[in-house]
């Protein structure tokens, strides 16, 4: 069981807020569950104080808008193109491969990325993404 | 004749969504343009017809990274506005929450985005790979700047303890406490990293700067003081439209600040430190002559030094308030509603960030005025930009692109703060 989640977005920038949608519902079901602007700094401190960690954002790499993605973060670089950048362009993945270079990571760091289709002003998810974001709560509340 | 044309789509390590257009005619320059796209965000308008204590909350909002710049040039106006002044424990908190600001903010830039550039790097995970201890140091200033944030204002990014007229509840002794051993050891981890970053080759370069910032009675500027320049400018807050203006270019989101007579200036580090320097701590001018400073520096590429010097200031400004603290009521000052206009300009990481707002009798907001930084900063950019073109136009694209966009960075620029940024062409024929 991962001891903490970490939903990363900006809820009013549309599909960029599917990470503290999710997490906000896992805390709700009550499992350990936070949101997080993005700073990727702050995310390496949490890596230190958290041996088992499940990251949750949204990806904006091309594929199909509500294409779930899941990175083994201990197994394999994550792919800096990957995700939505973060303000001052140190997002998640430069601060996994930081704290990787630094010795910084977590026992377990698994990532998981929906792909988003509306990036605009505005809160709410399209559907495609509200559809992967309930099949992905309901396969994070079983495990 | 040939033409070259080098062009910055979407600049990297700077914050927010900008890029870069340099044209040249054999050795002539044709253009050089510093573009922002990033999209309007109209912040000035939706705040007409809200409550004048609600303008702290939402500036803050412009910026996740200085938003106690925001917080604290609106507080102050509306002060003004509704009369009310507020106690020295009160200015002294403030100052202690900005100072944290400062840490956090300057050394994401200053080690984090800035440095790659002396390194030949390209981002800071490179850096971690060549020199893990500098980063490991950096990461623990930067989580310091943000304990501090987080102590005083509740969370580390867009607190919710500030308000019009102070705080909502002044912290704990114990609290305050607890950070004076991690400021402790700030002290010198600034200090080593300034004199670590003082070893990287600079570019030649030289500008020849108005230099715009706040001056504070007896103390480095941070959180209140006249405008002062370096031409002798010395104005009252509420003056600064007496003496600057914004223009509207095509080019870019973001307005263009001015001097009255049209001329660029600049705001931030160097300008802070040129009009400042007498009153830096001993131990900070230290720190700055052992990096090869002196009381005024014009080669931009060096801001990084002067940053690190600001961070090593911040941190025994916060240490110095911090062994002072004591919890005091009332923690806030309040006034009953009344129509009238208000100024505040504090000085956010980046240079001064200007406000000002008109309040009806209800203490509705009819009217507001935000000049960030960055915008002040970009024609200035510019001229950087040009001088730096002329100079360095016998590198092939790929080094001349890097140069100019090192020359940006150098800048630390808020993007986002200032539309209310970079992508780089160069043309040659």
């Amino acid at each position: 069981m991962p001891n903490l989640h970490i939903g990363i977005g900006n809820p009013f920038r549309r599909d960029d807020g599917v990470g503290p949608w999710l997490a906000t519902r896992l805390a709700q079901a009550g499992l350990n569950a936070i949101t997080h602007e993005g700073d990727g700094t702050r995310l390496i401190d949490l890596f230190a104080d958290h041996p088992n960690i499940v990251i949750l954002d949204a990806s904006r790499s091309g594929a199909a808008p509500g294409k779930l993605t899941e990175f083994n973060a201990i197994a394999a670089p994550v792919p800096a193109e990957f995700f939505h950048y973060s303000t001052h362009r140190f997002g998640v993945a430069e601060a996994v491969e930081t704290a990787r270079a630094l010795g910084g990571l977590p026992d377990r760091l698994t990532l998981f990325a929906i792909e988003g289709r509306e990036f605009s002003h505005g809160q709410g998810l399209s559907p495609p993404v509200a559809a992967t974001a309930e099949r992905l709560l309901g396969r994070l509340l079983e495990r | 004749m040939t033409t070259r044309t080098l062009q910055v789509d979407a600049l990297a390590r700077v914050e927010g969504e900008g890029a870069l257009y340099v044209k040249l005619n054999g050795d002539e320059i044709d253009t050089v343009e510093f573009r922002i796209f990033e999209p309007p965000r109209f912040f000035e308008a939706f705040m007409q017809g809200r409550d004048c204590h609600e303008a702290p909350d939402i500036t803050s909002r412009i910026c996740g990274i200085c938003p106690i710049a925001y917080v604290m040039g609106a507080s102050h106006a509306m002060e003004q506005a509704l009369g009310i002044e507020v106690t020295q424990p009160i200015k002294d908190l403030r100052r202690m929450i900005y100072c944290g600001e400062w840490i956090q903010s300057h050394v994401l830039h200053a080690a984090m985005l800035h440095a790659p550039d002396f390194l030949n790097l390209h981002d800071a995970m490179a850096i971690a790979k060549v020199e893990p201890e500098l980063v490991k140091t950096a990461l623990r200033l930067k989580k310091l700047g943000n304990t501090l944030m987080e102590v005083i204002g509740g969370r580390s990014v867009h607190p919710v303890n500030t308000r019009v007229g102070g705080f909502y509840k002044a912290p704990s002794a114990d609290a305050i406490a607890g950070l004076i051993p991690e400021l402790e050891w700030g002290v010198q981890a600034a200090r080593d990293t300034a004199l670590a970053f003082a070893k990287f080759d600079f570019p030649d370069d030289e500008g020849d700067y108005i230099f715009v910032s706040l001056s504070q009675q007896q103390v480095y500027p941070i959180d209140e003081g006249n405008i002062v320049s370096s031409t002798g400018l010395d104005i009252d807050v509420a003056d600064f439209s007496d003496h600057f203006y914004e223009t509207h270019v095509e080019r870019s989101n973001a307005l263009h600040g001015h001097m009255k007579d049209g001329s660029a200036y600049l705001t931030g580090p160097l300008a802070r430190y040129a009009n400042n320097f007498d009153k830096l701590s001993p131990t900070a001018k230290q720190t700055a002559e052992d990096c090869g400073l002196g009381p005024v520096v014009t080669n931009p590429f060096k801001s990084i030094l002067v940053r690190m010097v600001e961070v090593q200031y911040a941190i025994e400004e916060a240490l110095r308030l911090a062994r002072a603290y004591q919890p005091f009521e009332p923690s806030f000052i309040d006034a009953p509603p009344r129509a009238g206009s208000g100024h505040g300009c504090t000085e956010a990481p980046r240079g001064i960030c200007y406000h000002r707002y008109s309040i009806d009798d209800d203490a509705r907001i009819t009217h507001a005025t935000i000049v960030p930084p960055t915008s002040q900063n970009q024609p200035q950019i510019e001229v950087d930009l040009t001088r730096v073109v002329r100079r360095y136009m016998d590198l092939d694209d790929d080094a001349l692109r890097w140069r100019c966009e090192q020359t940006i960075r150098n800048y630390d620029p808020c993007i986002s703060c200032a539309t209310h940024f970079l992508k780089l062409t160069v043309e040659r024929t």
